[in-house]
């Protein structure tokens, strides 16, 4: 099938496919080797590769952090020695930025359904799709090696001069596997903005494109042109750690403030490479469950280019404190506080989208609305951080941790959550317990929110981060966060749990389960391996819901006519 | 250490971050509370079932409403940058009298040095109500002094020098540390900050076992390490006479104009080859290995002093200034 989708437009006059003679044939039949899986260029076989690797990664992060939550219990260290907890938070924060966030929903969802949603059989470069899976998963597990068996204690943010010249531990390994992994985000990057220009169905205009297209694919050119730069910039600190090139050492006229500047060129986009995907996932869910089409859709569309571009240019933001010029600081707190108006954009358009809708609370509407609450006070604490004054006083303490787990876990994690539930009868083509989905997502918001709230009282009464010790004053906030982190982990492993049952002795899923919009849907569950029997033609806006769980007001059928291109 | 270590607003810029603080908390406590009543409201009255009436919105009030809340968030936004921007200039200016305070972080303690010539670990003694300024610079990796009380923060990095300044306006013994990550036992690189009325102040400098202050320590090491020899006005070497030299304009041989700073001042001893003044030889040799980082502080305390109004040589300066005798 592969000749198909590599041809570009895909040709739905090609022989109304093998599909047609075996209804049944799921691309999760197409083989059922070790070999077929590691082989396959299938996409939504390489998005369950995705699935199953972050999903790993996603626990490693998760015990560090729960072993340091432990730790903090009490002011003065309870099993760790110093070094220890440094190599634990380092490992905790490079594996769930790198190794999880940054691939999560691109590499899962946006690999599986970017060309469903847009009516092809497959991405626009299925090999290269596979390659970036394998430089993902061998980055990854050899940084995490690395990090487990030696250990790293410079941070997620690899600060020179610390990781050039004072650190101890595999710096030169954990950074060559985030580097190596980077190249991964850019295959993914390329592949996604081909697929999204050259396959698109028949029909299927730019302003047809579902908002999470439209989020693949301004997160891809992101991950395009920023990862380059910390490509760049990782390598020269492996330059001056191995070769003993001068490059951040002051003391021969370097600059270690340059490092920074580079660093933070990537790592704010990457901020959004986290979250913008994110947002496309909650646009689909939300006007599902509120069957009704989304509000604003042009504006959501420019938001996320918006925010895209914008985000290029803020990233001075993160460096108030270390002698930047006060003009400087004031150029970024002004693009800071610009960037959060498109934020803010989309947050009301989501909500006005329930407004006089036909709301139903499934589990993927409530990690979705989880999403919005959580992203909204992200965001306004981000105009805390943007503010110069605050930023002085708040940087560098758990102000600014809880701030950046608000947007990253309160946010992209929800959405990851809300899309894992809203698409996992598509994907597995099983249903999973409502339920207990149910309880899981409202464990998970209340966790989340007592292990991060005392994180910003604590924060503003200046508790620094990365202290493994500390003034017996912030006990209290500490123990409140710890038992929210054990409640926030109960909404994490329950998934595991349900999803594991489902899989075996879940119900089976109807083609529609969620009544649902979209091309995804309008294709058997789980798809069959080349996704559509017969390239359907769009002729629709999308988000045509109705009231009262029709998906159209003429005769219940879908809007999106699955058909061949015969005129 | 209690909790007054952190929280108390020591000073007049700390109060007014505090009001800016407040202000945010205000604002955005009303969005979250808006957005999730509506998310409430509209979850329960246009739940699935409900006999709420929904017609559909016409296309023109959408785009109207959308251009409205794109337009009010964008100058309530705007408005909260000017508000926390104007707050952040009028604190730039630094008092032409503060008092300086030298601060050498290294991994894991702050050594300080009073203009006293006094000498501290991990605190630093002030007066109230005396502008301070804290010459910061590193002997390794980044560090960052932090005080909350005087809701400042600043990095301190190595091979440079960075500053901040603040009156405190409360006696006290406020909380100290590092809030930049700097490895194994950054969580313990923490210290006081004590705010002393103007009386202790002069007490506990006296008490104080250094007795010369920073500027005649200078001279005295400005004289050992051979500066003397070239510098001193009747030497027979062409060497620039550093009287009256420090917050000057100084012209280079290739054409710019630098003015003396303290950053300057100590790239000529560590790099002498990389700015020469206008009309001299570049014959100085570089003295990096040979300065430490607080036998630096004393030079420059020393050549300022010999751009003090007063006398040149040892400063007088400032003997008097701790006392509060500018306020």
């Amino acid at each position: 099938m592969t000749d198909v989708a590599i041809a570009g437009v895909p040709r739905p006059g090609l022989p109304p496919s093998a599909g047609e003679g075996r209804e049944g044939a799921s691309y999760l039949s197409a083989g059922h080797t070790l070999l077929s899986w590691l082989t396959t260029t299938d996409h939504k076989r390489i998005a369950i590769l995705y699935a199953v690797s972050i999903t790993i990664f996603f626990f490693i992060g998760g015990i560090a952090i729960a072993l340091l939550r432990l730790e903090l219990v009490v002011p003065h260290g309870l099993f760790l020695t110093s070094e220890a907890y440094n190599r634990l938070f380092s490992l905790h924060g490079i594996i769930m930025v790198w190794f999880f966030l940054v691939p999560s929903i691109p590499g899962t969802m946006g690999n599986f359904l970017l060309p469903l949603m847009i009516g092809a059989r497959d991405v626009a470069f299925p090999r290269l799709n596979l390659l970036s899976w394998y430089l993902y998963v061998f980055a990854a597990a050899f940084a995490v090696y690395a990090l487990v068996s030696g250990g790293v204690d410079t941070g997620w943010t690899f600060y020179t001069p610390f990781s050039t010249n004072y650190a101890t531990g595999y710096v030169i390994a954990a950074a060559a596997g985030v580097f190596v992994s980077g190249f991964s985000s850019i295959a993914t990057g390329v592949n996604f903005i081909a697929t999204a220009h050259m396959l698109r169905a028949p029909g299927m205009t730019w302003f047809r494109l579902p908002l999470f297209v439209w989020a693949m694919y301004t997160v891809s050119m992101v991950m395009v042109l920023a990862t380059p730069v910390l490509a760049m910039s990782l390598l020269l600190i492996i330059a001056e750690r191995a070769f003993g090139l001068p490059i951040f050492d002051s003391a021969r006229g370097g600059d270690p403030i340059l490092f920074q500047h580079l660093f933070w060129f990537y790592s704010h986009p990457a901020v959004y490479i986290m979250i913008l995907p994110a947002m496309g996932v909650v646009s689909e869910v939300i006007p599902c469950f509120a069957r009704k089409t989304i509000f604003g859709y042009a504006f959501m569309v420019y938001a996320l280019i918006t925010i895209a571009v914008i985000g290029f240019m803020v990233w001075g933001h993160h460096m108030f404190v270390a002698g930047q010029s006060p003009v400087a600081n004031l150029v970024f707190s002004f693009l800071s506080f610009i960037v959060a108006v498109p934020s803010a954009i989309k947050v009301f358009n989501w909500t006005a989208t329930l407004h006089r809708g036909s709301i139903t609370f499934e589990a993927p509407m409530i990690y979705a609305l989880g999403f919005v609450g959580l992203f909204t006070i992200g965001g306004l604490t981000g105009l805390f951080v943007a503010s110069v004054p605050i930023d002085i006083h708040a940087t560098d303490t758990y102000f600014v941790i809880a701030h950046f787990h608000f947007i990253m876990v309160g946010g992209t994690v929800s959405a990851y959550m809300a899309g894992l539930h809203f698409w996992w009868p598509k994907v597995t083509g099983r249903m999973y317990s409502e339920p207990w989905a149910r309880f899981a997502a409202i464990t998970t918001f209340l966790g989340f929110n007592a292990t991060f709230l005392p994180q910003f009282v604590m924060g503003w009464i200046g508790m620094p981060r990365r202290y493994h010790y500390y003034p017996d004053i912030f006990q209290p906030w500490h123990v409140m966060s710890s038992v929210g982190a054990l409640i926030l982990a109960v909404g994490y492993i329950l998934p595991l749990v349900y999803f594991g049952w489902s899989l075996i002795f879940g119900r089976r899923a109807p083609a529609n389960p969620w009544n649902a919009t979209g091309l995804e849907w309008q294709t058997s569950s789980p798809p069959p391996k080349e996704n559509f029997h017969r390239i359907p033609h769009v002729d629709a806006e999308p988000y045509a819901y109705y009231e009262s769980g029709q998906t159209s007001p003429a005769d219940g059928r879908p809007s999106f006519q699955p058909q061949g291109r015969t005129a | 250490m209690t909790s007054d270590g952190f929280l108390t607003a020591a000073s007049d810029y700390a109060r007014q971050v505090d009001g800016t603080f407040w202000l945010l908390v205000t604002i955005s406590g009303l969005i979250t509370l808006l957005v999730a009543s509506l998310i409430a409201g509209f979850s329960l009255r246009y739940r699935r079932g409900s006999n709420a009436w929904r017609g559909a919105v016409p296309e023109r009030t959408s785009r109207d409403i959308e251009i409205g809340w794109t337009v009010a968030t964008l100058f309530l936004f705007l408005f909260i940058f000017w508000w926390a921007a104007s707050n952040q200039l009028s604190a730039l200016n630094v008092p032409a009298k503060a008092s300086e305070i030298h601060v050498v972080a290294k991994q894991w303690m702050w050594r300080v040095q009073q203009p006293s010539g006094a000498r501290e670990i991990n605190e630093i003694h002030a007066p109230v109500n005396v502008p301070i300024r804290l010459v910061m610079t590193s002997e390794d990796v980044i560090h960052d002094l932090f005080l909350p009380a005087l809701r400042l923060k600043q990095d301190v990095l190595p091979n440079r020098y960075t500053y901040l300044w603040f009156t405190a306006t409360r006696t006290g013994v406020f909380n100290l540390t590092c809030a930049e990550y700097c490895g194994t036992n950054h969580s313990v690189m923490a210290g006081r900050l004590v705010v002393m009325t103007a009386p202790d102040y002069a007490r506990w400098t006296n008490a104080q076992p250094e007795a010369d202050d920073l500027a005649r320590q200078g001279k005295t090491l400005f004289g050992a390490l051979g500066c003397s020899g070239c510098h001193d006005p009747a030497s027979i070497i062409h060497a620039p006479d550093l009287h009256g030299i420090y917050g000057r304009a100084v012209p280079l041989s290739d054409g710019r104009v630098v003015t003396a700073d303290e950053a300057y001042i100590r790239d000529s001893i560590l790099e002498p080859a990389k700015d020469i003044v206008a009309g001299y030889a570049p014959v100085m040799p570089s003295f990096r290995g040979i300065v430490t980082e607080e036998e630096m502080v004393k030079l420059i305390a020393y050549v300022k002093s010999l751009s003090a109004p007063s006398s040149p040589g040892a400063a007088s300066r400032d003997d008097r200034e701790p006392t509060g005798a500018q306020q």
